[in-house]
């Protein structure tokens, strides 16, 4: 295509622009594609179209799982929720409902591919390079792995989109952040974007989308750039994306949602023209060196808040002023001392979940380091894969019986301890290693107190009961 | 939604930064098919002691703050999940404004298409903004949605940015779906020319065999 060179981010905007500002101020309408919907941000959305008289204009585009409130504990179903947990279950039945009444696609708890709407999503092939996919939930950054612009957005713009699937936008600048190099045996996915956020800082991101670049990203499978795009929220940016590749193509090959034959052909020639043009410019540009990152834990109440795992927890009182602000705070909910070392702190609880790192790699991951050796005395372990799929290949794979025979609990998939909806949930005081994305204050139980990390670190400080390089057990 | 006026009162002061949608109003709450129990919710990991009991030393439970629809925060306001439940909680409580360093992104859209406005201060106005209250607690300000002016307590006026349409919307009281259903023409016009991929990809319905 002739013209100015473009960003993926801009071509994807451009292809689905309705219509520009009318003037300066206005929001663009920007069409949607892929509306995923769950049981705690719609209710309230669907009621806002029945008091509007409204029907659901694209349920065809719409699908909807449970995650959020669902229990995770072995055999327990939808009817026992009804005494075990009337709320949750009154959110799960109005989900139900919800979806029957307007045709759209529903996999309920218990159902071949029920699972959290981000595992979901891409392990059906619903996510494609080039869409807009949105939810009502800010992780729905993961499906930017695939070159999709996808964003959390709130329950009114859940009702804007089952109403016209479309949504109100002003256009969001561009932030390239170009990690090169090879990430060290022992650093994930997951120690990169802690390593991103801890140097963009937390609201670095706010009002960009972001797009990750570099060799770094290149060479991630596609559930390591899902790990990545899923925290671009936390470094404030509604979307994170990257540009889909022959990895991005034969991820999505045979999937439910994606063509086939010369559908197939068709699509990937059109993936294949989204990339960023060469000399296409980003508002802001940042580069991070991969190669030399560590096993990044957090030891604050922000997932900026993060070090190396050999790494001392910084000091508020010799901070420049203005820097990591409310570190104080951060570490006095933590009961940590400013200097001191993470690696080595004991925890109660090791929670290997959520849309971030709850797919099969991340179980493997862990189950190398867990196989034939025990959870330390003392310590709860929970596994939650991220939907019924991923829980039945790692079943077929023998890692649940390597968790099991480690002492772990070897749940149903749910956000589970990622945000204690359900009785999955931290005491108050207890501390736990988690590979989910979030470490705020009572995120995993009221007085709970999170480090976050990825699934080898989390696997390591099983064994051990204290915060663990996992390079030392490798 | 009730059209936006002129709003007056003693700012209370919460002088955190980045504080999450999680503190404003925990997972726990989230469990409603409705906006119930939402103020009960607001800020519930700080405003109450561990045994339960309201913490009388919450700036929130401040009996000279209790009425203020105002509220004083720093940086990055609202960051993390993106429950629109937070802003309904923070206008079940009584706020109509916060005033701020900065917003996230997903809660300054919730809680405008609320009518519940977010003012970004300038770092001087900030400052002088909280002098005053620390120097008198009944300190009182005014936000104009119309001129896009906070008056602080000693009469100077401080302009803010608001984007056109989100201050048209609140002034009118109007949620932004009544624009969005006039463009739908537009849209089904678009649709018709957009490529088909992504609009098809229904998989199949077997799905649910619980
Ligand atoms: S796993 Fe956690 S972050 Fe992901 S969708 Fe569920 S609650 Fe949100």
């Amino acid at each position: 295509m002739s013209g100015r060179p473009r960003t993926l981010f801009e071509k994807v905007w451009d292809r689905h622009l309705v219509s520009g500002p009318v003037q300066d101020g206005m929001p663009s309408v920007l069409y949607i594609d892929l509306h995923l919907i769950h049981e705690v941000t719609s209710p309230q959305a669907f009621s806002e179209l029945e008091s509007r008289g409204l029907g659901v204009r694209r349920p065809d585009q719409t699908v909807a799982t449970m995650d959020h409130s669902t229990p995770t504990e072995p055999g327990v179903s939808m009817r026992d929720l009804d005494i075990l947990d009337p709320r949750g279950a009154d959110q799960l039945d109005r989900l139900l409902s919800n979806c029957t009444r307007h045709g759209i696609e529903l996999h309920p708890l218990g159902s071949r591919y029920n699972g959290i709407v981000h595992v979901m999503g891409p392990e059906l092939g619903l996510t494609q390079p080039g869409m807009t996919v949105v939810c009502g939930d800010s992780h729905t950054s993961t499906h930017g792995a695939f070159g999709a612009l996808a964003f959390g957005i709130g329950t009114t713009e859940v009702g804007h989109v089952l109403a016209t699937q479309a949504l109100l936008m002003h256009k969001p600048k561009t932030l390239e952040i170009k990690a090169e190099g090879m990430l060290p045996a022992g650093v994930t996915a997951k120690d990169l974007i802690l390593g991103i956020i801890a140097s963009v800082g937390i609201d670095g991101g706010t009002g960009h989308v972001i797009e990750y670049t570099g060799s770094a990203i290149r060479s991630l499978d596609m559930e390591e750039r899902m790990t990545v795009c899923n925290m671009s929220i936390e470094a404030g940016s509604r979307a994170g994306m990257i540009a889909p590749d022959e990895t991005t193509f034969s991820y999505l090959k045979n999937r439910p949602g994606t063509p086939s034959g010369p559908g197939w052909r068709e699509a990937v020639a059109f993936w294949e023209s989204l990339p960023s043009d060469p000399g296409a410019s980003y508002d802001r540009s940042v580069v991070i060196d991969a190669a030399v990152l560590e096993p990044m834990v957090t030891y604050g109440t922000n997932p900026g808040m993060a070090i190396p795992v050999t790494g001392r927890i910084p000091d508020p009182n010799t901070l420049p002023p203005g820097q990591m602000k409310g570190l104080g705070k951060a570490l006095s909910y933590m009961d940590l001392t400013p200097g001191s070392q993470v690696c080595g702190r004991e925890v109660q609880a090791v929670f290997l979940g959520s849309c971030t790192n709850s797919r099969i790699s991340d179980l493997r991951a862990a189950a190398t380091i867990l196989d034939g050796k025990k959870v330390a005395p003392g310590v709860r372990m929970l596994v939650v894969p991220g939907s019924e799929q991923v829980k039945r290949q790692a079943e077929a794979e023998g890692l649940s019986e390597v968790f099991l025979a480690a002492g772990a609990e070897w749940r149903n998939p749910g956000c589970s301890m990622c945000l204690a909806m359900n009785t999955d949930r931290l005491g108050p005081g207890e501390y736990v290693l988690s590979t989910s994305n979030r470490n705020f204050e009572g995120r995993q139980g009221p007085g709970g107190r999170t480090f976050l990390g990825s699934p080898l670190t989390a696997a390591a400080t099983a064994l051990s009961g204290r915060i663990t390089d996992p390079r030392e057990v490798m | 939604m009730e059209p936006f006026v002129t709003v007056g009162g003693s700012p209370v002061p919460l002088l955190v930064d980045n504080v999450d949608t999680d503190q404003i109003i925990p997972a726990s709450f989230l469990k409603v098919v409705d906006r119930e129990g939402l103020s009960g919710g607001l800020f519930h990991g700080w405003r109450f002691l561990e045994d339960g009991t309201p913490d009388p030393g919450f700036v929130l439970h401040q009996p000279k703050h209790r009425s203020s629809p105002i509220l004083l925060t720093g940086e990055n306001f609202g960051c993390g999940s993106s429950r629109e439940h937070a802003p309904w909680a923070l206008q079940a409580w009584g706020f109509r404004v916060i005033l701020g360093l900065g917003f996230a992104d997903i809660f300054r859209g919730n809680a405008h298409r609320n009518g519940l406005l977010t003012v970004t201060l300038d770092a001087e106005t900030h400052r002088s903004l909280l002098a005053s209250i620390q120097a008198d607690g009944d300190a009182q300000v005014s936000v104009n949605l119309e001129m896009q002016e906070v008056t602080l307590p000693d009469g100077t006026a401080s302009s803010f940015e608001i984007d056109a349409f989100a201050k048209h919307c609140m002034l009118q009281g109007i949620d932004p779906m009544g624009h969005l259903l006039e463009q739908l023409p537009a849209i089904e016009a678009f649709e018709a020319g957009h490529d088909g991929r992504g609009n098809g990809f229904s998989i199949q319905k077997d799905a649910g065999t619980s």
